[in-house]
C-alpha cells in the first residue's frame, strides 16, 4: 500500500514539477540572457489562462481555445517587450522590478476588467475528464498524465532547440557572454525579442495547462512566480538544464512533504501536534533548500557555462 | 502668538463639542475585498449595500445616508489601516462589512477605540464571540463554528461514521473545524490544515484521503473563494467525488458556482440564509437584486443587506439622534427589522441567534447553477461561545 502511495505521490510531484518548469523556463532565460528581472512573468501565466477561458466561452472547444491562447499569449509577451522592457535593459535591476511589478498591477486589473471579478470557468472536456487505473486500486486523473507528457515533451523539445539548432547556441551564447556575443556581429536585441517571445508562451502554455486545474482569476500568477523564481535560484540562472532539474527536484519535495511530513513527525511528536505542524513544515522545505543551495552553492547547481 | 495659542485653544474646544450636537447625515463606512482573487465577493456585497439603500431611499429614519467605501485588499494590516481611516479621517458614524476572520480580528481595535459601532457583514471569529466580545460589535451573518456544527449535526443524523477533515490553517479555518468537531459524533480519521492562502493543489492530499483505512465515508472541508473553485474542480477530476461524497461550508455559493460548474453539482452545505428562503424581506430582496444586477446574490450579498437595515433600525428607534451610543446600542440589539435570514435575534455578545438550513448546489432549467434549501438542521441556534465565556449582558 504504502509503495503504492509513493508511487502515486511521485506522480504528483512530476506534474508539480513540469509546470514549474514551463514557468521557469522562460524566466531563466530571460534572467540569463537578458539580465533582466521580469517580474511580470506570473502575468503571462495569468494571460494563457484567461485567453483559454475566453477563448473556450467563444469558440465551445477546448483543445482550440487552448491553440488559440498560446499565439495570443506571444502576442502579448512581444508587445510587453517592445513597449515597456526594451527601455529597461540598460537600467539597474532595481527600476526593472519597479517597472515590471507595475505590468502585475496592471494586467490584475486589465483582466479584472475583461473577465469581471469572478473567477472564469475553465472545464476539460469529456475525452479529458476521466481517470486512469495505472496504479492499482487508485484512479488518476487523466488530465495530469496529459499535463506531465506535454510538460515532458516541452522540456525535450527546449532541450533540442538549445543544444542541436544555430538559435539555441546563440542562447547559449547570450547565456555565457553577452557582450562578447554582440560583438561578433549578432543582432542581439532580436534574439532578446525571440527569446522573450518564447519565455512569454512557455508561460501562457503553464497558464493554459493550469487553468482547468486551478481558479482563474485576477492575480493567480503571483504564486507561482515567486516559486518559479526558487526553482531558478536552485537550478542556476539562465540554464535551461538547471530549471528543468530544479523544477522536478521542487515539485517532488514539495509534494512528498505535504503527503509524509505530518505522519513523519508523527513519530517523536504527539498526533495532534504533528498534524498541525507537518503541513506548515512541509511547505517551509522547498525554501530551506533554496537557502541551503544559496550557501553551499551561490551559482544553483547547473549554472550555465563560461561563468 | 499668544492670539494664535487662544485660537487654537478654541478650536480644539469647538472640535471636542461636535459630536454633540445632532448629526445631519449617517456616515458608514463599508470593509470589504475589492481587489486581488476575492474582489467577487466584494462586489457582491457592495452592490447589496447599494440595493439596501435605494429600498431605504437613501435615508435612515430622517437622515440621508453616505456610504464609505474601502478596499481591504484581503490584507489584515491594510483592513486596520482603512478601518483607523474611516474613524479618525472620515469620521463615520459606523463601520460595517469584512468578508475575513484574520482581517476583522486585526481592524477591530482602531474603531472599537474610537467608540464606534462595528457591524459585521461576513467574518465571525469565536475571540469577539467569547472572552473578547465587546459593546461596540454586532453581527448580521453567524459566528465561524455554527455553520461546521450544523454540517457535523447533519452529518451524524445522516449516520455517517467516518470523517476526513480539510480546512485551511487560518482564525476561520481553525473555526470550522473545532465547530464540526463539536457537533459531529462519528470518527475523524483524518484531519489536515493546509497553508493559506497560498495552497493551490490538492493531489498530494487526495492520494492521502485514498490511502486512508478504514476508508473515510466522507470528506468535510472548509474553502472559502478561490481556494474553494480549485478544490471542487480537482475534486471532481481526481474521480473523488463519486466515490467519496464532499461536504461543505463555505465552499459552494453563488460566487463561486459558475467557475466550478458540473463539479459542483449536488454538493451539500450549511447556511443561515438562501436565495430560496420563503420571507416577504428575502422574497424582495432577492428579485429586485437579480432584476438591478442580474445575477443571483449569495449569503454575502444577503448578510451585506441585513447590515445596513439593521443599522437604518436603529437610526430610526433613537430618532435620528445617533450621538446617543448607549440608546444605539439598545436599538441595535433589540434587531428590530425585517431581515432577510427570516426570526433573528442577538446573543450576549451580539451574534445572531438563527435557523441553519442544509442546502443542495443544483442547475437551474436555463442552466444557472444555484443552491436549494433541502431542510432545516437548527432551529434558533445560539453559538457556543456567548453564554460561557462572553460576561456582557
Amino acid at each position: 500500500m504504502t509503495a503504492l502511495l509513493l508511487i502515486e505521490q511521485t506522480l504528483n510531484g512530476l506534474q508539480l514539477g513540469v509546470m514549474l518548469f514551463l514557468m521557469s523556463a522562460g524566466l531563466t532565460l530571460v534572467f540569463g540572457i537578458m539580465n533582466l528581472i521580469n517580474l511580470a512573468h506570473g502575468s503571462l501565466f495569468m494571460v494563457g489562462a484567461y485567453c483559454a477561458a475566453l477563448f473556450l466561452e467563444w469558440t465551445g472547444s477546448f483543445v482550440l481555445a487552448a491553440l488559440l491562447a498560446l499565439p495570443a499569449t506571444l502576442l502579448v509577451g512581444l508587445i510587453i517587450e517592445i513597449v515597456v522592457l526594451r527601455t529597461l535593459y540598460e537600467r539597474d535591476h532595481l527600476d526593472q522590478v519597479l517597472a515590471t511589478s507595475g505590468l502585475i498591477l496592471f494586467f490584475n486589473e486589465a483582466l479584472h476588467l475583461v473577465g469581471g471579478a469572478e473567477a472564469l470557468y475553465l472545464d476539460l472536456p469529456p475525452f479529458l475528464k476521466g481517470q486512469v487505473k495505472i496504479i492499482p486500486g487508485s484512479p488518476y486523473p487523466l488530465y495530469r498524465l496529459v499535463v506531465i507528457a506535454v510538460g515532458l515533451a516541452v522540456a525535450l523539445g527546449l532541450y533540442l532547440l538549445v543544444t542541436r539548432t544555430r538559435t539555441g547556441m546563440l542562447i547559449r551564447a547570450g547565456a555565457s557572454n553577452r557582450t562578447m556575443l554582440s560583438a561578433l556581429g549578432v543582432n542581439v536585441r532580436l534574439l532578446f525579442t525571440a527569446v522573450f517571445g518564447l519565455g512569454a508562451m512557455l508561460a501562457g502554455l503553464g497558464g493554459v495547462m493550469a487553468g482547468p486545474i486551478v481558479s482563474v482569476q485576477s492575480g493567480m500568477g503571483e504564486n507561482v512566480l515567486i516559486l518559479a523564481f526558487v526553482v531558478i535560484v536552485i537550478g542556476g540562472i539562465g540554464s535551461i538544464r538547471g530549471a528543468f532539474i530544479a523544477a522536478l527536484l521542487i515539485g517532488l519535495i514539495d509534494t512528498m512533504g505535504r503527503a509524509f511530513m505530518a505522519d513523519l513527525m508523527g513519530l517523536v511528536m504527539s498526533h495532534t501536534a504533528a498534524q498541525t505542524a507537518g503541513p506548515t513544515i512541509a511547505s517551509m522545505l522547498i525554501y530551506l533548500l533554496m537557502a541551503g543551495v544559496l550557501f553551499f552553492r551561490p551559482q544553483g547547481l547547473f549554472p550555465p557555462r563560461g561563468r | 502668538m499668544k492670539a494664535r495659542t487662544i485660537a487654537l485653544a478654541a478650536a480644539f474646544a469647538l472640535s471636542a463639542a461636535l459630536p454633540a450636537l445632532a448629526a445631519d447625515k449617517v456616515k458608514i463606512g463599508y470593509v470589504t475585498t475589492l481587489s486581488k482573487g476575492p474582489a467577487a465577493i466584494g462586489k457582491q456585497m457592495q452592490d447589496a449595500v447599494e440595493l439596501a439603500l435605494d429600498h431605504l431611499g437613501k435615508k435612515m429614519g430622517g437622515l440621508p445616508v453616505e456610504i464609505v467605501y474601502a478596499d481591504d485588499e484581503f490584507d489584515p494590516e491594510i483592513g486596520k489601516l482603512r478601518s483607523e481611516e474611516l474613524v479618525k479621517k472620515d469620521k463615520v458614524d459606523f463601520v460595517s462589512g469584512f468578508i475575513w476572520s484574520n482581517v476583522l480580528l486585526q481592524a477591530r481595535q482602531p474603531i472599537f477605540k474610537a467608540n464606534t459601532f462595528l457591524i459585521g457583514s461576513n467574518a465571525g471569529p469565536h475571540e469577539l464571540a467569547g472572552k473578547e466580545c465587546s459593546p461596540w460589535f454586532f453581527s448580521t451573518s453567524w459566528q465561524n463554528d455554527q455553520m461546521p456544527e450544523a454540517m457535523g449535526k447533519y452529518m451524524t443524523d445522516a449516520g455517517i461514521k467516518r470523517v476526513y477533515v480539510l480546512s485551511p490553517n487560518y482564525p476561520a479555518g481553525r473555526d470550522m473545524v473545532a465547530g464540526f468537531k463539536r457537533y459531529y459524533k462519528g470518527e475523524i480519521v483524518g484531519e489536515i490544515l493546509t497553508p493559506w492562502p497560498q495552497h493551490a493543489d490538492w493531489s498530494a492530499e487526495f492520494a492521502k484521503i485514498r490511502a486512508t483505512e478504514p476508508k473515510p465515508e466522507a470528506v468535510f472541508v472548509f474553502y472559502p473563494g478561490g481556494a474553494g473553485i480549485n478544490f471542487v474542480k480537482q475534486y471532481a477530476q481526481a474521480g473523488l467525488k463519486d466515490t467519496i461524497p464532499l461536504y461543505n461550508v463555505f465552499t459552494t455559493d453563488s460566487t463561486t458556482l459558475k467557475a466550478q460548474g458540473d463539479a459542483a453539482l449536488g454538493l451539500l452545505s450549511t447556511m443561515s440564509w438562501g436565495a430560496d428562503l420563503q420571507n416577504d424581506a428575502n422574497k424582495r430582496f432577492v428579485a429586485d437584486f437579480k432584476k438591478k444586477y442580474g445575477y443571483i446574490p449569495s449569503f454575502y450579498a444577503a448578510q451585506a443587506y441585513d447590515s445596513i437595515m439593521l443599522i437604518a433600525s436603529a437610526v430610526k428607534a433613537v430618532n435620528d439622534k445617533i450621538e446617543d451610543k448607549d440608546a444605539v446600542r439598545k436599538a441595535l440589539k433589540a434587531s428590530d427589522f425585517a431581515s432577510v435570514r427570516g426570526q433573528v435575534k442577538f446573543n450576549n455578545n451580539h451574534y445572531p441567534i438563527e435557523n441553519f438550513y442544509i442546502q443542495e448546489v443544483v442547475k437551474d432549467a436555463d442552466g444557472t447553477y444555484d443552491t436549494r434549501i433541502k431542510g432545516t438542521v437548527f432551529l434558533a441556534h445560539a453559538d457556543s461561545y456567548g453564554a460561557k465565556e462572553c460576561k456582557m449582558k
